[in-house]
């Protein structure tokens, strides 16, 4: 009688074609050329960024293209102070929402600079990869730029 | 004492084998807001939304959440999904209706079959322990439970054949289903095999696609007049394959008597034979005259649809109707939606 059996290796791997999809393909084109395009609801008139193709609000087709600032403000943060794989920066370095000049919804993305330095409401802009990429990780990071920050009221409702 | 609830509207986009990488908030706004202007609904009205749709087939983490975009998702409002084929989010729609507080509900479903490997995903849906590892992909289970059906006497090959060559002729009619030749059992009998013993032409054209159905409490819809599901022994060994008492269970529960139309969710020509004869039908049933789920069968939506056709079918004249939906490996969990003329 042959040894029972009790482990063995079952090794699973599924592959999927991405398919960004209209709305993110020309997003993502926008990246390959250091343009940040967002897409704008015909009803409400946000303009989303990251875009999406349909408005949650309104149910409509986001249609209008929309290229937003490349700098913006931190409405909100958190500091990452632990190191894991695929890190850009070197903890400790904050993880922000930035809202860009002429966006309705922030951008999740880091920040660099001095950690103790960032606020709400401070100015950054966009840092880009040396190799650009179709991802938004051709973003680098957000540094900070020396400009009086956005009162909090004027960004209140993002929050 | 059940709360009768309607069909008040359907809406299906046409299924294709690739559709361009549409997004899922998209394809859901477009087919939600179809079924809705079917019923004469407004968006706002609907008091309860339910979604069926698998993560595994969509190949992204959370993709139900990414479609309720696709029905406004603000002002927040009562969702729900169920990672099952959209007929089990109209059962769950069915069950929230009873609860007499919400009159409208709002049911979808959407998969895609060009994103990945549906069959991988149908072959790791299976025990983790005895039959995944083998590899053993859903055409090979379907052909082994064919070759259950010829050995037991019960249909031969050429019932396959007349099974394909009905549904072929049924879907050049049907405008939501891609395009496919008439043939004829003899032409489909001389075709190489796919999987011994069944051919291609057995197997479904598997496709991308989504359904929505408009259910409300009252109205002069299509009346669902009976809704159950029964569930087999997941592993196909511990089974007769050759019958579904499942579905013959469900349909009795249902109520599946006297139907003039039945659509059935068989996405395998010779599973067609066998849910026939465990509902019972016989000549004066026409079966899926939609072309059924071989002329398109989109993961997650074949059997919502299926229920869509049954109520498009009373809408037509039909006096009874009958949906059915299976969910996991060879027929092992069955739904009969049992539909009648208000």
């Amino acid at each position: 009688m042959s040894e029972p059996v009790w482990r063995f290796k079952g090794p699973t791997k599924l592959e999927y074609l991405v398919k960004a999809g209209a709305g993110t393909v020309e997003f993502l084109e926008g990246i390959l050329q250091k343009k940040l395009i967002g897409k704008r609801c015909p009803g409400c008139e946000l303009v989303y960024m990251p875009p999406r193709g349909s408005c949650p609000v309104c149910v409509l087709e986001m249609t209008e293209s929309v290229e937003v600032g490349q700098r913006g403000t931190v409405t909100t943060f958190s500091v990452i102070r632990f190191p894991f794989e695929g890190q850009v920066l070197t903890p400790p370095y904050a993880c922000a929402h930035v809202l860009l000049d002429g966006a309705d919804v922030p951008l999740i993305h880091v920040v660099g600079g001095d950690v103790e330095d960032v606020r709400m409401g401070m100015r950054v802009e966009a840092v880009w990869a040396e190799e650009l990429a179709p991802t938004l990780a051709s973003v680098r990071y957000f540094m900070p730029v020396d400009e009086p920050d956005t009162p909090y009221a004027d960004f209140e409702a993002y929050v | 004492m059940h709360r009768p609830v309607h069909i008040a509207g359907f809406a299906q986009l046409p299924a294709v084998r690739d559709d361009g990488g549409r997004e899922e908030a998209e394809v859901v706004r477009v087919v939600t807001t179809d079924a809705l202007a079917d019923a004469g609904i407004a968006r706002s009205d609907v008091g309860f939304v339910c979604s069926g749709s698998n993560d595994y087939v969509m190949g992204r983490a959370f993709s139900f959440v990414m479609a309720v975009d696709g029905i406004g998702a603000w002002p927040p409002v009562r969702e729900s999904h169920v990672e099952m084929d959209g007929a089990w989010a109209l059962y769950e729609a069915f069950i929230r209706l009873q609860h007499g507080d919400v009159d409208v509900a709002l049911v979808y479903g959407f998969g895609k079959s060009s994103l990945g490997s549906v069959d991988q995903v149908r072959t790791l849906e299976l025990d983790p322990y005895t039959l995944a590892p083998l590899g053993i992909d859903p055409h090979a289970l379907a052909a082994l439970q064919a070759r259950a059906l010829l050995d037991s006497g019960k249909a031969t090959e050429r019932d396959f054949a007349e099974v394909v060559a009905r549904a072929r002729a049924a879907s050049q009619g049907n405008p939501n289903v891609p395009t496919a030749d008439a043939i004829d059992v003899d032409a489909i009998l001389a075709a190489p095999y796919r999987r011994t013993p069944l051919r291609h032409h057995d197997c479904a054209v598997q496709t991308d696609g989504a359904a929505a159905i408009v259910l409300t409490v009252g109205g002069s819809g299509p009346r669902i007049a009976g809704l159950e599901h029964r569930i087999d022994a997941h592993q196909p060994g511990a089974r007769d394959l050759t019958v579904s008492p499942s579905t013959r269970l469900a349909g009795e529960a249902a109520g599946a008597t006297n139907i003039d139309v039945a659509e059935l969710h068989a996405p395998w020509s010779h599973q067609e034979i066998i849910l026939a004869q465990a509902l019972g039908l016989g000549e004066g049933t026409s079966i899926n005259p939609s072309g059924g789920a071989l002329a398109a069968d989109t993961p997650m939506v074949s059997g919502l649809t299926r229920i869509g056709e049954a109520a498009m079918a009373i809408r037509s004249g039909a006096k009874r109707a009958l949906g059915h939906a299976t969910s996991g490996p060879l027929l092992q969990h069955n739904m009969v939606c049992v539909l009648e003329a208000s």
